[in-house]
């Protein structure tokens, strides 16, 4: 069994499922839907036995699989998780069948107000599972170029749901994320290009004597400054497109206002995580010395995305794009993480990824529930829902308070970890960072205090609360948000091998603890 | 008298004019498709009107088929690497190679030239016949087609054969001249709106003639300077340094432009859209897919054998031509509103992505240049294909806004032009990609990285007007009298032969990637 080619048939699967869906008749919806269902559960089984049988002490990467694919460019079809990827991966497929779930029965019209008439159902699954498969794949490929192929097939099928099942400015959101994101990652293209020659030069002169986009054997070359200077601007501006940080992020609110909630779930949770996941991967291990130095300016972004982000959040009046900003702001927590290079801030960071996944994935279910009953996603329509809808007004505290990083709930303690890490190196950016946990109370709080406290306003009148399938779509995200809380020991587990590689790779080591000032008095407390 | 008796004298001594020695089994190909293009005449001369087609149609088939058979026997049996017919023709590796493709790709456009789908085609009944004049009501009347444009194009594909194969300038001169003048004529024979049609074909031929007298009077000015037209022959010559530069400078410019013509290379590229635009779509197709193949075969071989010495004074002049090609089209494709006049843009636009491929002048360049010109050829012509098919009472529904919703009429039509415009636009997984890296990556190593910065910037700049037909199509919703989709036998083979590469190219291009390497071993023969 330890031949098995796992990751290739998790990336088949989804693929011969968006295959099997479109070629469905268009009238069995119901068939289409439990079909779609069916095919996710099964990966997202697969993927759970696959992680069982991860060795958190064991090679970096497992499961790895490496076939030629095009000689002539020295590609492969490579394949292969560290702690990292698989925590991803896990995240991935534990989210598309709650989102399958979740859009079961409006057609998915949660994109806004006045969504044309019906669209196709099957599109929209086959959609969903092509985009699965691409998401395992781009956190499973160890060969770079095969990481830009998965890194732009993401793509595609997000932009035809946001374009197709998207709300009245449907067209421009799907053309802005695209040309944005298209953007980015052709400028990794030439850094990805760049590659092939350098690693084609003789080992003497640092490179590796055969062209290869092999991740393993690409950090071991010896790049000069000036070079690997602007390999990693070409990669990192993709990834900071990607994650999205602030000044690049312009695309996601769009995005988020016009996307179905479903759909949103997966590009929020999942599809920019490739950002901060590529930042670390890439970005950091093969150009250790770059990333050092481009540390500064990329912390300063961070804090600004994270400062930014939350104020902008607090004056939305639209759910959806309030919760992209306060994503941007999140993802500002990630990158500050992962370029603190502490191997608390590192592990934190990644850990972060998993949670925001889930804590905005559930906020963004929740919203399209609301969506769905409201036909608006203007926060001044609502009021009072707690009133009239207690189990959804519910899970949406849960879900945002979550979002505020609120202890005992999973966020709680990638923020911290991220927090402390930072702080031992970049205090300054710690400390301007922390002013992000408090604006994410206002947000937060201010957002549920408007939508569900208050008097109850009469369009609410006769909301429903959640069905059953909906409670099904959401309990199990509640319920891993709450289990991470607390034990969240078995995940970074599984992650903390593989940032101590990464740290290895870049040559950092945690800042021994330093004691400063009166030292009595510090030893004074207890 | 006196001049008599010296021919009489010359006659005499007999044995003093040694015969040509022609390798008929080499240029096989070649003679096989002129010798078609004549029998095609002597079709339209002795053949009953109502047999013509259903005889020039399989003389041309057959025709181009064992000429392409032959080409591959060629390639087959051994490796050929020398010069036929008194040294006026190459026959080598990257020769036959582009002469293999331009027959495919001639094959593929002649099922569109074929096809009488709805008892018509796409060429005027009687091209002798003014617009709008009573002699052409008669013709349509009559339900007459001429099939005159079968012999011509056979006749221009003998010149596109020969094009690449001319080792010196004179027999390239010729070659252009028999590849251009049936060409003009062709762009003249569209059955409707025959004004812009002809429009285009005066266009085309004055452009085309001034472009002639420059490429002559750069040989003539050539032939002064080095004393042969011979390439080879040109290449000693200034390799030894001596002689006017002048002559040799100002020959280089001119031929240079009479080359860059024919590619539509910016500042050249004037004609291409109005003759795109106005053409026949079937002969736009084989415009630009043949003839952009043959004039790059001529032009990689004027740059590879005769100046690759000279490369220091013309590589700055390329680099310019290379980056105002690639800018200028993309840029001016964004305002256009008529399918075809954007695709003669988006051609303009790879024509530079192809030229950074020339200015490499690597093995690796040759072959990826030869790459992407066949994966590139298919893709055109599919998606001139699918443009024939949309069609308006008037004729083909080539405006934009006429597309509107299409993705909701006939999705599988749609669908594919998308798949189309995403490989024109480089997205990885189709042939347009693996095109792009492999001249992109031989740039690079050629240390022509500013070079390809500027090609993925274009590319972004280019991917926003094929996104935007894909918005059109997918995204809008459809008009009320929307245009209708008819879908000839042929040319829905056509379409599935250009999807079929496209994928294929694009997934696993190693074969083609091989051959393409194989074949440029020796590079071109002196």
């Amino acid at each position: 069994m330890s031949d098995f080619p796992w990751l290739s048939v998790l990336i088949a699967l989804p693929l011969v499922g968006a295959v099997l869906v479109s070629v469905l008749p268009r009238e069995r919806e119901t068939l289409v839907k439990q079909v779609a269902l069916g095919v996710s559960v099964l990966v997202g089984v697969l993927t759970l036995i696959m992680a069982a049988r991860f060795d958190a002490g064991g090679a970096r990467f497992q499961f790895d699989e490496k076939y030629w694919w095009i000689k002539e460019f020295g590609v492969h079809w490579a394949l292969g998780v560290d702690g990292v990827a698989l925590v991803l991966i896990v995240l991935s497929v534990i989210l598309v069948p709650l989102v399958i779930v979740a859009s079961w029965n409006e057609d998915d019209r949660s994109g806004g107000v006045d969504v044309p008439a019906k669209r196709s159902v099957k599109t929209y699954m086959a959609l969903l599972l092509a985009l699965e498969a691409a998401m395992i794949g781009v956190f499973a490929a160890t060969d770079v170029f095969l990481f830009y192929v998965f890194f732009e097939a993401m793509l595609i099928p997000v932009y035809f749901i946001i374009g197709y099942y998207g709300g009245a400015q449907r067209s421009y959101a799907a053309v802005k994320f695209l040309l944005y994101s298209l953007f980015g990652g052709l400028l990794m293209l030439v850094a990805v290009i760049w590659l092939f020659p350098l690693s084609n030069r003789p080992a003497g002169e640092g490179g590796l004597g055969h062209g290869t986009f092999m991740f393993d054997e690409l950090t071991k070359m010896n790049i000069e400054p000036t070079t690997a200077k602007w390999l990693f601007l070409g990669f990192f501006v993709a990834f900071a497109i990607k994650a999205p940080m602030v000044p690049v992020h312009t695309w996601l609110p769009d995005a988020a206002q016009q996307s179905p909630a479903g759909a949103l779930v997966l590009i929020v949770g999942v599809l920019d995580k490739v950002g901060t996941y590529g930042m670390m991967r890439f970005c950091l291990e093969l150009f250790p010395g770059a990333a050092k130095w481009a540390t500064p300016v990329v912390l300063g972004f961070a804090v600004l995305s994270i400062i930014y982000g939350a104020v902008l959040a607090i004056g939305q009046v639209d759910l959806k794009r309030l919760i992209a900003y306060t994503s941007v702001s999140h993802f500002g927590f990630i990158v500050l993480g992962i370029f603190a290079m502490t191997s608390q801030g590192q592990s934190g960071a990644a850990l972060y990824m998993v949670n925001h996944g889930f804590s905005t994935g559930a906020l963004f279910l929740i919203v399209g529930f609301m969506i769905v009953r409201r036909r608006s996603a203007r926060i001044g329509d609502y009021g009072g829902v707690q009133k009239v809808a207690p189990v959804l007004a519910g899970t949406f505290l849960v879900a945002g308070l979550s979002g505020l990083s609120l202890p005992g709930l999973s966020p709680f303690v990638s923020e911290f970890l991220v927090l402390v890490g930072t702080f031992s190196r970049y205090r300054w950016a710690a400390v301007l960072a922390v002013s992000g946990v408090v604006l994410a109370a206002i947000y937060i709080l201010w957002m549920y205090q408007r939508t569900m406290g208050g008097p109850k306003v009469e369009a609410v009148e006769g909301m429903h609360d959640l069905s059953a399938r909906e409670k099904w779509a959401v309990a199990p995200i509640i319920a891993i948000i709450v289990a991470m809380g607390f034990f969240p020991q078995p995940v970074l587990h599984v992650i903390n091998p593989s940032v101590k590689e990464t740290l290895a790779r870049v040559d950092r080591h945690d800042p021994a603890p330093k004691i400063t000032g009166n030292v009595a008095e510090n030893g004074a407390r207890p | 008298m006196s001049r008599s008796s010296h021919v009489s004298a010359v006659l005499a001594q007999g044995g003093e004019i040694p015969a040509p020695h022609i390798e008929y089994g080499q240029i096989g190909p070649l003679l096989l498709v002129l010798g078609v293009a004549v029998a095609g005449v002597l079709v339209e001369a002795f053949a009953g009107r109502t047999w013509r087609y259903y005889l020039q149609v399989p003389v041309a088939f057959l025709g181009l088929a064992g000429a392409l058979v032959w080409t591959i026997l060629l390639g087959w049996r051994d490796d050929p690497h020398h010069v036929a017919a008194e040294g006026a023709l190459g026959v080598d590796g990257p020769t036959l190679f582009l002469q293999g493709t331009i027959l495919v790709l001639a094959l593929v456009c002649l099922l569109l030239i074929a096809e009488r789908g709805d008892g018509r085609g796409a060429f005027a009944a009687q091209a002798s016949a003014l617009p709008g004049s009573e002699a052409e009501q008669r013709t349509a009347a009559a339900g007459i087609t001429q099939t005159e444009v079968f012999p011509l194009m056979m006749f221009a594909v003998g010149g596109m054969l020969m094009f690449p194969a001319s080792n010196d300038l004179l027999t390239m001169f010729v070659a252009l001249e028999v590849m251009s003048l049936p060409l003009y004529l062709l762009c003249g024979l569209a059955r409707r709106r025959r004004l812009l049609s002809q429009e285009a074909a005066v266009k085309y031929f004055l452009l085309g003639a001034f472009s002639s007298a420059f490429f002559l009077y750069g040989t003539a000015l050539l032939y002064g300077y080095a004393g042969s037209v011979k390439l080879a022959d040109i290449a000693t010559q200034i390799s030894k340094d001596a002689g006017s530069e002048t002559l040799l400078l100002a020959g280089v410019a001119l031929l240079s432009a009479g080359l860059l013509f024919k590619l539509g290379a910016v500042p050249f590229h004037m004609w291409k859209p109005d003759v795109y635009q106005g053409a026949p779509t079937p002969i736009t197709a084989l415009m630009a897919s043949c003839t952009l193949v043959a004039a790059f075969g001529a032009i990689l071989r004027v740059y590879y054998v005769a100046f690759e010495t000279l490369k220091w004074d013309w590589e700055p002049i390329l680099w310019g031509v290379s980056i105002l090609t690639m800018v200028i089209g993309a840029i001016i494709a964004i305002t256009q509103t008529d399918l075809k006049r954007m695709l003669a843009y988006s051609s303009i636009a790879h024509a530079g992505f192809l030229l950074t491929g020339v200015v490499a002048t690597n093995q690796n360049g040759l072959s990826g240049t030869l790459f992407y010109l066949a994966a590139y050829g298919f893709t055109t012509i599919g998606a001139f294909a699918v443009i024939t098919m949309v069609r308006d009472a008037g004729g083909e529904a080539a405006h934009l806004s006429r597309w509107a919703g299409l993705g909701k009429r006939s999705p599988v039509v749609a669908g594919v032009f998308a798949f189309f415009l995403l490989a024109f636009a480089g997205i990885p997984l189709t042939s347009g990609f693996t095109g792009k890296f492999a001249v992109f990556k031989a740039a690079v190593e050629a240390h022509a990285t500013p070079l390809v910065v500027v090609g993925v910037v274009s590319s972004a700049v280019a991917a926003f007007f094929y996104v935007r037909v894909i918005v059109v199509m997918f995204f809008s919703e459809p008009e009320a009298d929307g245009p209708t989709v008819v879908a000839g036998p042929a040319t829905a083979a056509a379409v599935a032969l250009g999807l079929t590469a496209t994928v294929v190219l694009g997934v696993l291009p190693q074969p083609l990637l091989d051959l393409a390497g194989h074949a440029t071993t020796h590079m071109f023969v002196r």
